[in-house]
């Protein structure tokens, strides 16, 4: 990847902080950094065609649409992990899934409708060959959740 | 659950915004007619999303491995319970911590903190981390880095 210029950080800085609700929320954010519609557009076409963009959307608050998550850990015997971790792909409801350094080695998040469709899935990947331990955290309070880089 | 007080018209709105988000001159509108509404009910009703905090953020995700942060540690923390908001709040204060949660514990398991941390290096990730320790003085925790993704992504609510 190539180093990316002042004009393009303070751009993915701006965006990853808001998209204005506005009917022109890309000449909205050029006045913000002084420059004009088409060059944000054409800027942010080129560096999500480069693969620095994951997303540009709306991120929703799953528990005030009525979904609920959990995170969980599994020692997975090392030869399965890959098995494992596309089973666990396999659920619409997971999120996030990493394989991570140490005796707990794969760590997912998944959101489901209720406590009845969130242990069954979570049972159905216990009972995966391989999976020696599994660790169910439930989260109890959000201190934070704000996924931005700053970019410098 | 205020899912039952979701329309059909509100999970319309949120099925269209979950998906790509047009890199255009009106991309609500592109959006709007989609669903057959217009522009300006478009937009009103994600402003009122946003008031309920049914919507966190609209805005961009960078693929942070690319921007240059190659150095991804959940680390888990033992904290006595009394002491969790003031350590949650040591912790939050630190731009490198992008999650912070309170969680169940688990048998033979009581790490009850949950933090992600980011950084340039392993060695920048490592020093963020025992900074964390020593400012909040929590010396039981376990650094899990991440080896490899295998799946990161937004749910799709409404489309089972």
């Amino acid at each position: 990847m190539r180093e990316l210029t002042t004009f393009e950080k303070s751009l993915l800085n701006f965006l990853q902080k808001s998209i204005p609700i506005d009917s022109r929320p890309f000449a909205r954010i050029a006045e913000e950094l002084n420059t004009d519609e088409k060059t944000v557009i054409e800027k942010l076409r080129e560096l999500s065609s480069e693969g620095y963009l994951r997303r540009i959307g709306t991120f929703f608050d799953s528990d005030k649409l009525g979904y609920q998550g959990i995170l969980a850990a599994l020692q997975v015997e090392p030869s399965e992990i890959e098995n494992v971790a596309k089973f666990v792909n396999s659920y619409s409801g997971t999120t996030h899934n990493y394989e991570r350094e140490g005796k707990f080695n794969l760590w997912f998040t998944l959101l489901s409708k209720d406590d009845e469709q969130e242990s069954k899935i979570l049972s159905e990947i216990e009972k995966c060959h391989g999976v020696k331990k599994m660790l169910r955290l439930k989260a109890t309070r959000k201190y934070k959740l704000n996924v931005q880089f700053k970019l410098q | 659950m205020d899912e039952k007080n979701l329309t059909r018209l509100d999970k319309e709105i949120i099925k269209v915004l979950q998906g790509d988000f047009p890199i255009c001159e009106e991309p609500y509108k592109v959006l709007a007619e989609k669903i057959g509404i217009s522009e300006e009910e478009f937009l009103r009703r994600i402003k009122n999303f946003v008031e309920e905090k049914k919507i966190r953020r609209m805005g961009a995700v960078l693929r942070h491995r690319e921007a240059g942060f190659k150095a991804n540690a959940l680390c888990a923390w033992e904290v006595p319970p009394e002491k969790i908001d003031e350590t949650a709040e040591i912790m939050c204060k630190n731009s490198a911590v992008s999650h912070c949660y309170d969680r169940t514990t688990a048998p033979n398991w009581n790490y009850n903190l949950y933090t992600m941390v980011h950084a340039k290096s392993r060695q920048e990730c490592d020093e963020i981390i025992l900074k964390l320790a020593e400012q909040t003085g929590i010396k039981n925790f376990q650094v899990f880095y991440s080896k490899k993704e295998w799946k990161k992504t937004s749910m799709k609510y409404f489309c089972e």
